[in-house]
């Protein structure tokens, strides 16, 4: 019986799919519009035309090899962080475990300091020292959270205390640093699309495509797994390998993007959140968390860069915005159910 | 009337003494104790030691002009402001932690440190503010504002909405001020560089002129914790219970919220977010003396200073010749605690 419940449920729901295909419209749009503005800003027609390989010379410059790099690392890198979330989120069936709160960020920062200050390298070093942090506070945090299992509460309060720890030895390690270093770090930790470039790009962009498409395979495990251990076992996952392949592929996205912006706070945690409610799914949808998550830091590096006047890094915006609406969809639910 | 509801609640609670929980007498004592200790080790060590006979000297008012300084100018300053900020961020949290039956709950997670952050910096950016002692009232009033807010937000759902909800709601609205502090700071250099001292959270130079203005904040805060600490027995065991033993929600409500706001407000205004006080010693503490809360209070007013001061003296001697801001300490230490009690086999569930 619970087979055929199961298989019923991995039918795509037409809300599911409507969330998903409305996400890449508006992202689609916010894309074009990300390719248009600037200090040489171009209509969207122009855009489209350069897209499509109408058009050459300048326009085609400024498009492709100024503003694609940056729009196109928003696109994917807001999906990574996004799918990232959603796993995170299905594996301890917990809303508040976002890499952002489990560590992972903290960790990458940790890891950047340490090569910018103690080795004092430059891009390579500083990537490899974020990537290096990152995962070995996952990989500290699971363990300290193992103890014959994994139970969600007790991985976010590991992760919450962990990440309290790096957080405050960050601190420390910027007040030793002067003001100028300071300043790129902290920038650089706020998570900033400012720094990208087409070398760091599509390398890193690749890297996140090939990882979500490995994650599909995986994805009807997950979603047995949101019904408990017990039940996903009961159903013939199994549980362990599940899990420790999802949270590997998770921690992977996490980490490449960081290497790359630093840790964009809230997308992760919020935009999972905000795919389920738009969707009315009982899980986390991970393809509408990702197409979600698409435009929600494009739209947030389009603020960041083209609304406020100076220049702030993309991750102030994200945490903004995307908690704000947490907090908005919190009272929403509130109102709706006295 | 409300000792009769303190009884009961004490009585209802699953068992009177238990096993290995110590009697009241003994580990009061035992905390002034080890807040003596914490006192002497905080005026002795530093980058300036000092013999005990120098100490004694200095405080008396005799000794070298050296020793005069160290001692009188920044030593006791500094371990008068340890023991005030660490009895306040302890206070907050059991409060905090009482009201909202949230073993989670924490000034700092639930955000109100980003609320004083944001407020001391938007006080730096746009209004040039740059004397701690006007802080205290920028960060009492950010403090305040994002209690009232989380908890309006936290708590809309009613009763049955949970801890969970108001944890996240927290979370949430910290991570929106801590980026629009992050923004404003970045793109001012002068800000950044002076809210990066103090948002390590130290006892580093604050004087009694920082101390002094909010000493009856803090003062304020710690009245109310007392006054409102027998209605929390009956909070715990849950609004209805609470409701039909006659405590007036509402008046304790506003009293917890009030209180945390002056205490978790005036010890950031003076040393800057301090995390892991307010969320370990109240938890330490429960396990010594049992769920009374008046009895978690009195504990946790003496073990927090003493955490506060003893992570301070560490952070003065660990990385010679700079120092390592006692907040850094705090969650150096606090957090191998939070994870040692969340691995234990009964940790308390959300």
């Amino acid at each position: 019986m619970s087979a055929q419940v199961l298989r019923r449920r991995r039918v795509v729901r037409p809300r599911t799919a409507a969330v998903v295909l409305s996400g890449a419209v508006v992202t689609a749009v916010l894309g074009v519009l990300a390719l248009g503005l600037g200090d040489y800003p171009l209509s969207p027609s122009q855009v489209v035309s350069v897209l499509a390989g109408l058009s050459d010379g300048f326009e085609r410059i400024v498009v492709i090899e100024w503003r694609l790099p940056r729009a196109l690392a928003a696109v994917v890198f807001g999906a990574a962080l996004a799918v990232a979330g959603g796993v995170f989120q299905t594996l301890t069936r917990n809303p508040l475990a976002s890499p952002d709160i489990v560590g992972l960020a903290n960790g990458s920062f940790t890891g950047m300091l340490v090569a910018l200050l103690v080795l004092g390298g430059g891009w390579p070093l500083l990537m490899s020292g974020s990537l290096v942090g990152g995962l070995a506070a996952a990989v500290v945090i699971y363990v300290l959270a193992y103890r014959g299992g994994i139970k969600g509460f007790r991985f976010i309060v590991v992760g919450i205390g962990v990440s309290a720890m790096l957080s405050s030895f960050n601190t420390w390690m910027l007040l030793r640093a002067d003001v100028e270093t300071a300043l790129f770090a902290s920038a650089w930790g706020a998570g900033t699309l400012n720094t990208v470039t087409a070398e760091t790009a599509y390398p890193a962009a690749g890297a996140a495509l090939a990882l979500l498409a490995v994650l599909p395979f995986a994805a009807p495990a997950l979603r047995q797994m949101d019904l408990g251990d017990d039940m996903a076992r009961a159903t013939g996952v199994r549980v362990d390998r599940a899990r420790a392949a999802a949270i590997a592929v998770a921690v992977a996205l996490v980490s490449t993007v960081t290497a790359v912006a630093g840790p964009i706070a809230f997308v992760a945690l919020a935009a999972p959140q905000i795919a389920r409610r738009l969707a009315r799914a009982p899980g986390i949808p991970l393809a509408a968390s990702g197409t979600v998550g698409a435009g929600l830091l494009l739209a947030s590096d389009l603020i960041a860069q083209h609304v406020i006047p100076l220049t702030v890094p993309v991750g102030a915006v994200t945490v903004v915005f995307g908690g704000a609406y947490l907090v908005w969809l919190l009272v929403h639910e509130a109102r709706r159910r006295p | 009337m409300t000792g009769e509801t303190a009884e009961a609640g004490t009585a209802a609670a699953p068992s009177r003494t238990p096993r290995g929980r110590a009697r009241t007498p003994v580990w009061v004592a035992g905390g002034l104790a080890a807040l003596s200790a914490a006192v002497v080790l905080s005026l002795l060590v530093g980058a300036n030691p000092l013999p005990v006979p120098a100490l004694l000297d200095a405080l008396a008012g005799g000794g070298g002009d050296e020793a005069r300084f160290v001692v009188g100018e920044q030593r006791v300053p500094r371990t008068a402001a340890g023991l005030a900020v660490g009895a306040a961020l302890g206070t907050a949290g059991a409060l905090i932690q009482a009201f909202t039956r949230n073993p989670l709950a924490d000034p700092g997670i639930l955000g109100v440190n980003s609320g004083a952050a944001f407020a001391v910096a938007v006080g730096m950016a746009f209004f040039g503010v740059s004397d701690p002692s006007a802080y205290v009232w920028l960060a009492c009033a950010g403090a305040l504002v994002l209690t009232v807010v989380v908890y309006g937000v936290g708590a809309a759902g009613g009763p049955a909405a949970g801890p969970i909800r108001l944890t996240v709601t927290g979370v949430a609205l910290g991570a929106v001020f801590a980026g629009l502090t992050t923004g404003l700071t970045l793109t001012r250099p002068d800000t950044f560089e002076r809210m990066r001292g103090w948002s390590a959270g130290s006892l580093l130079e604050r004087g009694f002129d920082v101390l002094l203005p909010v000493l009856p904040l803090l003062a304020a805060g710690l009245v109310l914790a007392a006054a409102t600490a027998p209605a929390l027995n009956a909070v715990a065991l849950g609004p209805d219970v609470a409701r039909a033993q006659g405590v007036h929600l509402g008046r304790v409500r506003v009293a917890v919220l009030a209180a945390v706001t002056l205490l978790a407000g005036g010890a950031t205004a003076v040393a800057g977010p301090i995390a892991f006080v307010g969320l370990m010693v109240p938890h330490v503490v429960r396990w010594t003396v049992g769920p009374d809360q008046r009895r978690i209070l009195l504990g946790t007013l003496i073990a927090s200073p003493v955490l506060v001061l003893l992570s301070d003296v560490l952070g003065r001697v660990a990385v010679l010749p700079s120092e390592m801001p006692a907040g850094v300490v705090t969650a150096f230490v606090g957090a191998p605690v939070l994870i040692a009690l969340v691995r234990r086999p009964k940790a308390s569930g959300l």
